[in-house]
């Protein structure tokens, strides 16, 4: 803490003169930057559209309610693909990860400056994708489907679950390896029972968290013709039925708050 | 893991099961895949030819409203947060609060941000206005909950001690609680900018504006030179955003 000298009386300041100022400066430019994020937008928005808001809700409100119970029956298939494509997509998203995540992991990795660097480009490229724009990607590949919705999935849960798997490996304490190896067992063997017991629960741990974040990444992959009730809710607000609309969200909230649950549950067991 | 082998054969056994039974569901067709692999070429060539050029007018237009968007939405978020985030924590407040408080939470988390952005869009128009709300949306009910759950776990000892020394419900916060938070917050937020600058080039997709605009424009098009440019550039300043915030929270904590 920095004394100061005034008037031949000693003064106790929390900071510095100089670090004061450094962090006035910063606040300025801080709020400077905010004001012109916020004007730029403003600049972008019709307030017009903005104001009348209110009316616009009430009359969604409107439109929504009563939902169309009779639509009921025809939601349940689509969001049976939902929750086919939210599996199917974690379980080969894992099935990716696994090697890579090995790859990854220092303690593991056959190569750390050739193979490594690899894998963990791949895995960044993997997170910084979002699902729906690999699904966008997808369609066009494969065609409108629930292929192109099980495979974006995939694809987008590859960098989570690498991720968080290969930290493990990294922190997973070495000596049972070592143990194995000084009793004669080859790499592949030490690794299968010296290691992989040690993360096996993290890695069913943060494989059923994907699949619950996965759940409601699905319900908006139809947006993009890649399968599940997605599909349904684009084909609905495209005839501007929101009596249908309403329905799909609700069905969707059920299905959200169900495989939270789900996912809660098993962790729990998991510990 | 699971004790009883017994269970666990039941249990992959079921799996297995599933597995077979949805695999028929999905329906493969291999004539529209033969078509879309012969796309694939021109897919793969655009994409190791990112181009810039071209559209970089609207690139850049698009990446600034996206950066707009982050900023004031997280600044916004955090202002909402704050409050709701104290009311959600089981320490500090009576029961009623507490439960409309994280009422208020997990309501904003229940739906896809895509979602959320469908409602406002048709609320607000088209636009980054209806952008905006929707991340600020997302970004409440992230920060809100972690934050309750950063303040239930805080050490009770300063709070007992202002309260013996008389402090106001007030104070305690302030001085009790606030500081040692802080911190967490603070690196919550600048990974909560990182999400809403990812998410903004999504939410586009439904016309709430940002780069995601630019992007479905360029998709819809099929020029994906200009795709693979934006994606190119998302992910580039996506990972120089966790380097510096990496070298800030180091600095800050």
């Amino acid at each position: 803490m920095p004394i100061l000298e005034r008037g031949g009386r000693q003064e106790w300041r929390r900071r510095t003169s100089a670090e004061q100022w450094l962090r006035f400066l910063g606040a300025l430019g801080l709020t400077a930057a905010l004001v012109a994020a916020a004007s730029t937008i403003s600049a972008q928005t019709t307030w017009h559209f903005v104001l009348d808001a209110g009316v616009q809700l009430r009359d969604l409100g409107m439109r929504m309610f009563p939902p169309d119970g009779s639509y009921a029956v025809a939601v349940v298939r689509p969001l049976l693909d939902t929750l086919h494509i939210a599996t199917l997509g974690t379980a080969l998203g894992v099935v990716i990860a696994l090697p890579l995540a090995f790859a990854a992991a220092t303690s593991t990795t056959p190569s750390r400056l050739y193979v490594r660097p690899i894998a963990i480009l791949l895995l960044v490229t993997s997170r910084s994708v979002n699902s729906i724009i690999w699904a966008l990607m997808l369609v066009v590949l494969l065609g409108p489907g629930i292929l192109a919705g099980v495979l974006a999935i995939a694809f987008r849960s590859v960098g989570f679950v690498g991720k968080l798997v290969y930290e493990a490996i990294e922190e997973a304490p070495e000596l049972p390896v070592t143990a194995m190896e000084t009793t004669g067992a080859g790499r592949a063997q030490a690794l299968a029972f010296g290691l992989v017991p040690q993360i096996l629960p993290t890695m069913a741990g943060v494989s059923i968290y994907r699949w619950e974040i996965n759940i409601r990444e699905a319900t908006i992959l139809g947006l993009v013709g890649a399968g599940g009730i997605g599909m349904a809710l684009q084909a609905s607000i495209d005839a501007l039925r929101w009596s249908r609309v309403s329905v799909i969200l609700f069905a969707i909230l059920g299905t959200v708050v169900f495989a939270e649950l789900v996912s809660a549950r098993i962790r729990r067991e998991l510990g | 893991m699971i004790e009883s082998a017994a269970h666990r054969r039941v249990i992959l056994g079921g799996l297995a099961l599933y597995g077979l039974l949805v695999l028929v569901t999905v329906e493969i067709d291999p004539a529209r895949i033969a078509e879309g692999l012969s796309r694939t070429g021109a897919f793969f060539v655009g994409w190791l030819r990112p181009d810039f050029v071209t559209r970089w007018t609207d690139i850049r237009a698009g990446l600034l409203e996206s950066l707009a968007m982050t900023a004031v939405a997280t600044a916004a978020a955090l202002l909402l947060s704050v409050p709701l985030g104290l009311g959600a924590a089981r320490n500090l407040v009576p029961g009623p609060v507490y439960t409309t408080a994280r009422g208020v939470l997990a309501v904003a988390r229940a739906f896809h941000e895509i979602l959320v952005a469908i409602l406002f869009v048709a609320m607000f128009g088209f636009g980054p206005f209806a952008g905006v709300v929707t991340l600020v949306v997302g970004s409440v009910g992230f920060l809100g909950k972690l934050l309750a759950e950063a303040v239930e776990e805080v050490d009770p000892a300063p709070l007992e001690a202002l309260t013996a020394a008389g402090a106001s419900w007030g104070s305690r916060v302030v001085f009790g609680v606030l500081p040692q938070v802080m911190p967490r917050v603070m690196g919550l937020v600048l990974y909560r900018l990182d999400i809403n600058f990812r998410e903004s080039a999504v939410i586009g997709l439904v016309g709430a504006g940002g780069i995601g605009a630019t992007l479905t424009t360029a998709f819809s098009r099929y020029e994906f030179e200009s795709v693979s440019a934006i994606l190119t550039l998302i992910i580039g300043m996506v990972f120089g955003a966790e380097v510096i915030a990496g070298r800030l929270r180091q600095r800050l904590l």
